[in-house]
């Protein structure tokens, strides 16, 4: 079975026609690979499919617009498959 | 179908937001300055029509599954299929299906028949977010009580 990392670095390659070499758990999904917010939605979308959750993008775009939280919670992939993982705990729990 | 105003849904035949489906109907009029241009001597509803009808009737069901508590903006069209020509006088049946209820995003899946042919096909993403301003809700409210929307789908108006 995939990691959470290899499944998420999987999808954005293929929705962002990124190379997979460049996919590292410490980059940052805007600044580092550059993708933007409708890439990115693809990416939430192909995430939400792949492992039956429904990230609180809202939530968090809120956190950071308030200044709770920097953009590298959710968007440094290591960060953003920590938060997946939590998800997919929490509905199975 | 009031084409200039882009008013593709004329009335709502089924919503069913717990099921994820939606049916609209709709009359593409006889006459509209659209088939002066499009085309001269070969009438047809063009085919970003046709994605816009699918749009709209996917974004009353969104709109009615978030009891009109946000508004759904189109964002992305995959997999559209123009499969038949759409002449003035025809009448058009659209259906959707909610397939994704994401956060801050929607996604339906949609088709349009016309004589029981499917004559277009598309999935239709939104960007869903609050109503920027009063104007737009009242008036969105006012549409969907022109249309059929049933009256507890306005929960959150």
């Amino acid at each position: 079975m995939s990691s959470t990392f290899e499944t998420v670095a999987g999808i954005i390659a293929d929705t962002c026609d990124i190379e997979s070499d460049t996919i590292k758990a410490e980059s940052h999904a805007i600044n580092d690979l550059g993708i933007d917010s409708l890439d990115f939605l693809d990416v939430a979308y192909a995430i939400d499919k792949a492992f039956g959750i429904k990230m609180p993008m809202e939530q968090w775009t809120q956190e950071v617009n308030d200044g709770k939280a920097t953009t590298d919670e959710y968007f440094v992939l290591g960060n953003l498959c920590r938060h997946i993982d939590a998800l997919v705990a929490a509905k199975s729990g | 179908m009031r084409l200039e105003y882009f008013q593709m849904v004329d009335r709502i035949l089924d919503l069913d937001p717990a099921g994820r489906i939606i049916r609209m109907e709709g009359d593409v009029p006889e006459q509209s300055p659209i088939f002066e241009g499009h085309f001269p001597g070969h009438p047809i509803l063009p085919g970003v029509l046709m994605i816009e009808t699918i749009a709209q009737t996917g974004g009353w069901l969104v709109l009615a599954t978030l009891r009109f508590a946000a508004m759904p903006f189109l964002l992305q069209v995959e997999k559209a299929k123009m499969r038949s020509f759409v002449s003035p006088g025809q009448r058009l049946e659209t259906t959707a299906r909610l397939i994704h209820d994401g956060s801050g995003y929607a996604v339906v899946e949609g088709s349009i028949a016309s004589g029981g042919k499917k004559v277009c096909d598309a999935e239709i993403r939104y960007r869903v977010v609050p109503f920027p301003n009063d104007t737009l809700r009242g008036q969105m409210l006012e549409t969907a009580r022109r249309i059929g929307v049933a009256e507890e789908y306005f929960a959150h108006a």
